[in-house]
């Protein structure tokens, strides 16, 4: 199993849902958060006085799915997620040990 | 028709009005009380007072950074409370009573301190038409903002007893008496200094007073480096637009009638307003490149400042002009004079309610139309400007001399981590997530 995460510019979030969900994907975690890549960040000016905001608000997504999944998911959410402009994001791939459904006990891939 | 006398006017006519009344104790007898003046002034009182709470309170708040918005709101409720205790213990009887032969022309007396002699009866002589209960609650609503707009000049590091002490004082040693000089009967008003609706009294006192403490308090830890962007424009918004929308209150309810005079306040107001918000708005769109809502919101305030003297003295095309100087020289003073000066002003009360009082007061001695108000036929630009310096010189000097006695005594400025981590938590134990 893997968790496959994402991060997204945050307009993005219906369409890359959507485009998982087509997939077979039926849950994943989203957080708003604040970070920069090759984008770096831009400046404010407030009664003329600038600002660098380094860090922009993105959405970043977790989804955990069988091994075999991941080139589809990833592949999904490349497609959605994607404008061509720089600060579309990245995507990463971890190994993910276990995984249990709270309620009723199952394990592993049964549990996503 | 009947005219009246408009008691801001200040003028030889209003003031020899006033002592006149003042000679004749059967007074509280010939009251007659009018019942569209005295709820157009109810209602005046109230927009006034939604002025500083919620209004200039959420206008501040949302250009502080989050960790100081909810220590800056505190700032303005508690001038609330503050003031108006003081203006019923003595504000009211010293700025509209006889201060006696010699001290009249600088302070009022004792005579209605804790409101004595005010009754269902009563009315005062600058407004014969309405109760004096109404006239001195909404007088005391312009005490109330008046303190509270200089909170802007040391928002985000000023500890909030040290705050309390300087309103309190502030309030005694300068607003009192400049408020005394202009309405009540002193030397100002006498000499013929034109102030509509406060725009000396208010608004140059406060600007100079928060360039003041924005200087001797010192700037913000990290001026100049750190982000000190504002943390919410919506509330800043919202607090613009009350403002805007009590300022009616302010400026037409300084007629203290329901009548013309109120109806013409009132249309200047809105013209200068939007007058000055667009040329914010376009001098920082080809400036900067881009028109700002703070920069339109940052112009309407100017504007409202500025025709604040001159409302019910010009007419809409007058309000024009004032509303394009006044936009266009706030911006300057915000923007370019601060930043090459060095002083941080944080919210600006200096660049915007300084400079655009100054303006408007200014103006008023050269556009005053004596077809909007007859007693406009006296103005000059030089009695306008005795006006204003007398006003600059008084208020620099004093707030300073308060603002020693207070840090030598207990200190301006929190501790330097208690001002890093926020005044909200460190300072009022609470904080907005």
């Amino acid at each position: 199993m893997k968790i496959v995460m994402a991060v997204i510019k945050p307009f993005k979030l219906d369409e890359v849902r959507d485009a998982l969900t087509a997939i077979g994907v039926h849950g994943m975690t989203v957080t708003e958060v604040k970070g920069y890549g090759r984008q770096k960040g831009h400046t404010e000016i407030y009664r003329g006085t600038e600002y660098a905001v380094s860090f922009l608000p993105k959405l970043k997504i977790e989804v955990a799915v069988a091994s075999e999944q991941v080139d589809k998911v990833i592949e999904a959410i490349s497609g959605a997620a994607k404008t061509g402009q720089i600060g579309d994001g990245k995507i990463f791939v971890v190994n993910l040990e276990a995984a249990v459904r709270i309620r009723t006990g199952e394990t592993d891939t049964s549990a996503l | 028709m009947s005219f009246k006398i408009p008691y801001r006017a200040g003028s030889a006519l209003g003031l020899s009005a006033a002592m006149m009344v003042a000679a004749a104790p059967a007074f509280a007898q010939e009251v007659k009380l009018d019942t569209g003046d005295t709820a157009w002034m109810l209602t005046s009182t109230m927009l006034v007072l939604m002025m500083t709470i919620p209004g200039l309170a959420l206008f501040y708040g949302g250009m502080v950074r989050k960790k100081n918005v909810l220590a800056t709101i505190m700032q303005s409720f508690a001038i609330t409370c503050l003031i108006t205790l003081m203006w019923f213990f003595f504000g009211y009887s010293l700025v509209f009573t006889e201060g006696g032969e010699s001290l009249n022309a600088y302070i009022g007396g004792f005579s209605k301190a804790m409101l004595a002699g005010v009754g269902n009866n009563t009315a005062n002589a600058l407004a014969p038409t309405i109760p004096e209960w109404v006239f001195l609650t909404f007088q005391m609503t312009f005490a109330i903002i008046t303190p509270a707009l200089i909170t802007g000049a040391f928002a985000e590091r000023m500890k909030f007893s040290a705050m309390m002490w300087f309103m309190a004082l502030w309030m005694i040693f300068v607003y009192l008496p400049v408020a005394h000089w202009v309405w009540g009967g002193g030397f100002l008003g006498s000499a013929g200094v034109l102030d509509f609706a406060g725009g000396t009294v208010v608004h140059i006192n406060a600007g100079i007073a928060g360039l003041v403490a924005a200087i001797i308090v010192g700037k913000r830890k990290g001026h100049g480096a750190e982000n000190m962007a504002p943390h919410n424009l919506v509330l800043t918004m919202i607090g613009a637009s009350l403002l805007w929308v009590g300022w009616f209150g302010f400026n037409a309810g300084s007629a203290v009638a329901s009548n013309a005079l109120a109806g013409a306040a009132m249309v200047n107001t809105q013209i200068a307003t939007a007058a000055a918000a667009l040329a914010w708005m376009f001098i920082e769109w080809i400036v900067i490149k881009k028109p700002s809502l703070l920069g339109i919101l940052s112009g309407a305030v100017g504007g409202l400042v500025a025709i604040t003297p001159a409302a019910g003295f010009v007419n809409p095309t007058g309000a024009l002009i004032i509303g394009v100087v006044a936009g266009v020289l706030c911006y300057v003073a915000a923007v370019h004079v601060k930043k090459a000066l060095g002083y941080d002003d944080s919210l600006d009360v200096f660049g915007v309610h300084g400079v655009g009082g100054i303006v408007g007061a200014l103006l008023t001695g050269v556009l005053a139309d004596v077809a909007i108000n007859e007693l406009g036929k006296d103005a000059s630009l030089a009695t306008q400007a005795y006006g204003v310096i007398v006003t600059i010189v008084y208020t620099a000097i004093v707030t300073a001399i308060i603002l020693y006695i207070i840090k030598a005594v207990i200190g301006l400025r929190p501790t330097t981590a208690q001002e890093e981590e926020g005044l909200d938590v460190t300072l009022h134990g609470e904080s907005v997530q």
